[in-house]
C-alpha cells in the first residue's frame, strides 16, 4: 500500500508541490474576500474556469498554435507563455469584477442577509458556467502544447520537468507580488484595514466599495494566474473544471485559516501534497474523501484553521 | 430600506386566515388541498410542460423539492444553520431504498422508516462534532459531508459504484390506486400527504419549545445559551428532522425512478434546494413551498429554450436576489408564535 509512496516519493512532492501552488492561487481569490466581506466568494471557481480559456484562446487563436505544431522555443516561447498568463489574468480579474458588481454589490449597500447574498452568488456562477458550457458546446477544450515538457534534472529519482519548474517558480513570484501589494501599497493598507473594521475604516476615509473591487480584482487575478498554471501542467480544460478545482482550493483556504493570506500558502500547499500522497496510497478516487476527512479533523481540533484568526465566532 | 407594500401576498394571506374562524379555516385548508390534489389532471392546459411528462415533473422535481426544501428549512430557516450537504440524506434515503428493495423484499412504506433512521443516525453522526462549528465553517464541513457520502457511495462495491442500482421495487398498490411509470398521479399524492405531514410537524414544532429554542438560536446563538437553552442539543434535533425528511423523501424518489446512481445526488442538489430556500423566503413555510415550486417547475416549463434554461435560471436567482433579498414570500419580522403562546408549554 505504501510501496508506491516510498517509491515515488520525490516525483510525488514535486507534483504535489506544483499542485499547491496553484490551489494557493485559487485559494486567494476565496480568502482575500473574505478577509474583506466576511463572505465566501462562490463565483471563484468559476473565475477559475474562465481564466483557463485565457491561455487556451490565446495560443490558439492569437498566437495560432494547434495541437500538431511544433512546440515554441527561446524568445517566443517567452513571449506566448507570458501573454498568456497576462490573458488568462486580465480574462480572471474582470470576470471577478463582473461578478462583484452583478452579484455582491447592491445586496451589500443594502446590508441584506448573508444567505441571500450567497445565493445570488451561486446564480451568477451558475450563468458563468452556463455560457462557457453553451460558447464550448460542452466539450473539452485541448490546449496546444507551446512548451515542450522537456525532463531538466533528475533528483533522487524524480523526473524534474520544465512545465513543474515554471509553476512552482512563477505561481511563487506571483504570490509574493501580491503579498507584498497587501502588506506595502496604500491600497493593500486600505485592504486590511477594511477586513479589520470596516465602520473604523470607512471613518478613516476609505473608499468601500473601490476597496472592496480592488479585492475582487486582485482574488481575481490569482485566480487567473492558476488557471494558466492548470494549463501549462494538465494542458486541457472544461467549462465544468472549475468546481473540483475551486473546492480543493477553498478547503485550502479553510486549512491554512480563511481570511489569512499567509494561511493560504501554507493550505495551499499542504493540500496539494496531501492529496498527491493520499492518491498514491489509497488510490485517486479516495483523495477528496481524504482530503475532507482532514479538513473536518482540522476544523474540530484547530476551528480557525492552522494559520487563521478567529473568524469562526465573529459571524454566525 | 422601505417596507415595500405592493406585493404583499403574506400579509393578504395572513390576514384572510386570522380573521376566518374554525370552519372557514377548514374550509380553506380542505379547498387547498383539493385543488393540488387535483393538479395533475391540469396537463392540457398552459401549465404543460414541453418535453417532460407533465405528471411527472409534479412528482420530480416539484413535489420532491418541495418536501426536501421544507426539510431543509428546518435547519437553514428556524434555526439559521447553513447546511450545503443536504443532498447526503436524501442520497442515504434513497440507497437505503434501493439496496432493501433489491435484496430483503420488503416493499416501499416498510422500508420508509428504516431510510428516515438511516438518514437521522447519520445527521447525529455529522452534528455531534460539527454543530459546535458555526456559519461558514458548518456550511464547507457539510458540503464536504454531502461529497464524502457521494464519494463512498461511487467507489464501493456495495453499493454498485457509478452504475447504481437498478430494478428497484415499486411501492405497492394502495386499493385500486395503482403505482405507474407513465402516470404518476399515485406518486404524486403520496408526496402531497407526505408534505402535508412534515408542514404540520414544522408548525407542531415551531409554537412549542423546540422551535422557539431554535429561533433563540437563529437570532443570537450566545444569548440562547446564557438564557440556559441546551443549544447543542436542538441544533441536533434541528438537523436530524431536517434529515429525516431528507431521507422520507429519498426513499421515496429512489421508489418513483427504479434506478439510482450516484451522478443524482452531486452538490448541485444541494444548493438548488437551498436555493429554493432562500428565493422563496427562508423560515416561511409558505415561502418555502412557493420558491421550491418555482424553482423546480420553470426549468422544465422552459425546456423550449432547451439548451440556455440553466443559463436562464441562474440569472432569475441573480435579479431575484437583488431585487427581493429576504424572497418572494419573507418571515414576519417576529414570529407571532413567541408572542402569542409564549406561556404554554
Amino acid at each position: 500500500m505504501f510501496a508506491v509512496l516510498i517509491d515515488q516519493f520525490w516525483s510525488l512532492t514535486i507534483a504535489g508541490v506544483a499542485l499547491g501552488f496553484i490551489y494557493v492561487l485559487i485559494s486567494l481569490g476565496y480568502t482575500m474576500v473574505y478577509g474583506v466581506l466576511r463572505m465566501i466568494n462562490f463565483a471563484n471557481s468559476e473565475i477559475f474556469m474562465w481564466g483557463t480559456f485565457g491561455t487556451v484562446i490565446t495560443s490558439r487563436d492569437i498566437f495560432h498554435y494547434t495541437q500538431t505544431s511544433e512546440p515554441a522555443t527561446g524568445g517566443k516561447l517567452a513571449l506566448v507563455l507570458v501573454s498568456s498568463l497576462l490573458m488568462s489574468m486580465l480574462v480572471a480579474g474582470l470576470t471577478a469584477i463582473f461578478v462583484e458588481f452583478v452579484a455582491y454589490r447592491r445586496l451589500r449597500m443594502k446590508g441584506t442577509n448573508r444567505l441571500a447574498t450567497l445565493i445570488s452568488a451561486i446564480g451568477i456562477s451558475i450563468a458563468l458556467q452556463e455560457v462557457m458550457r453553451l460558447l464550448t458546446d460542452s466539450r473539452p477544450v485541448g490546449s496546444p502544447r507551446v512548451l515542450e515538457k522537456i525532463i531538466l534534472t533528475e533528483v533522487w529519482g524524480a523526473n524534474i520537468r520544465l512545465d513543474t519548474v515554471i509553476t512552482i517558480i512563477a505561481a511563487a513570484a506571483i504570490f509574493f507580488i501580491l503579498e507584498r501589494f497587501i502588506k506595502l501599497s496604500r491600497m493593500g493598507k486600505a485592504i486590511r484595514a477594511v477586513s479589520m473594521n470596516e465602520d473604523a475604516a470607512k471613518l478613516m476615509g476609505v473608499n468601500l466599495n473601490r476597496v472592496i473591487t480592488t479585492t475582487f480584482l486582485v482574488g481575481g487575478l490569482a485566480t487567473g494566474a492558476a488557471g494558466f498554471f492548470y494549463i501549462t501542467v494538465f494542458e486541457y480544460t472544461k467549462f465544468n473544471i472549475g468546481f473540483t478545482m475551486g473546492m480543493a482550493a477553498f478547503t485550502a483556504a479553510v486549512l491554512g485559516g480563511i481570511g489569512n493570506i499567509r494561511g493560504a500558502f501554507y493550505g495551499g500547499l499542504s493540500l496539494g501534497l496531501l492529496e498527491v500522497y493520499a492518491s498514491a496510497v489509497l488510490g485517486t478516487q479516495w483523495k477528496a474523501v481524504t482530503v475532507f476527512i482532514i479538513l473536518v479533523l482540522v476544523l474540530l481540533f484547530k476551528p480557525n484553521g492552522l494559520f487563521g484568526e478567529a473568524v469562526q465566532t465573529t459571524r454566525a | 430600506m422601505k417596507i415595500r407594500n405592493y406585493w404583499n401576498l403574506r400579509d393578504w394571506g395572513a390576514s384572510v386566515w386570522e380573521s376566518a374562524n374554525r370552519p372557514k379555516r377548514v374550509a380553506i385548508a380542505l379547498t387547498s388541498i383539493i385543488l393540488v390534489a387535483l393538479l395533475p389532471f391540469a396537463g392540457a392546459s398552459f401549465l404543460a410542460t414541453p418535453i417532460a411528462a407533465y405528471d411527472a415533473v409534479l412528482v420530480y422535481p416539484v413535489g420532491i423539492f418541495v418536501l426536501m426544501a421544507l426539510g431543509l428549512n428546518i435547519v437553514v430557516g428556524k434555526s439559521g444553520m447553513l447546511d450545503l450537504g443536504y443532498v447526503a440524506f436524501f442520497a442515504i434515503g434513497a440507497y437505503t431504498m434501493a439496496i432493501m428493495g433489491t435484496t430483503t423484499g420488503l416493499n416501499t412504506w416498510e422500508i420508509m422508516p428504516f431510510g428516515i433512521a438511516f438518514a437521522m443516525i447519520a445527521g447525529v453522526i455529522l452534528g455531534l462534532p460539527t454543530l459546535r462549528l458555526r456559519g461558514d465553517y458548518l456550511a464547507i464541513v457539510t458540503l464536504g459531508f454531502g461529497e464524502i457520502v457521494r464519494l463512498v457511495v461511487l467507489n464501493s462495491s456495495w453499493s454498485k459504484g457509478p452504475n447504481g442500482i437498478a430494478n428497484i421495487p415499486m411501492p405497492p398498490d394502495i386499493g385500486p390506486l395503482k403505482f405507474k411509470l407513465d402516470d404518476q398521479k399515485v406518486f404524486f399524492w403520496v408526496v402531497v400527504i407526505m408534505i402535508l405531514l412534515t408542514i404540520w410537524m414544522i408548525r407542531r414544532l415551531s409554537v412549542r419549545r423546540p422551535g422557539r429554542a431554535w429561533e433563540a438560536i437563529r437570532q443570537d446563538e450566545d444569548a440562547a445559551e446564557l438564557m440556559g437553552i441546551a443549544t447543542l442539543k436542538y441544533k441536533i434535533w434541528s438537523f436530524t428532522l431536517g434529515a429525516a425528511v431528507g431521507g422520507a423523501a429519498g426513499v421515496l424518489y429512489g421508489s418513483k425512478n427504479l434506478f439510482i446512481a450516484p451522478e443524482m445526488f452531486t452538490l448541485n442538489v444541494s444548493i438548488l434546494i437551498l436555493a429554493c430556500v432562500v428565493f422563496g423566503g427562508i423560515g416561511n413555510i409558505w415561502g418555502v413551498i412557493v420558491g421550491a415550486t418555482i424553482l423546480g417547475y420553470l426549468p422544465d416549463r422552459i425546456r423550449f429554450i432547451s439548451d440556455a434554461r440553466l443559463l436562464v435560471f441562474g440569472i432569475v436567482l441573480v435579479v431575484v436576489m437583488n431585487f427581493r433579498p429576504d424572497g418572494l414570500l419573507p418571515r414576519k419580522k417576529r414570529e407571532k408564535a413567541i408572542v402569542k403562546k409564549g406561556a404554554n408549554a
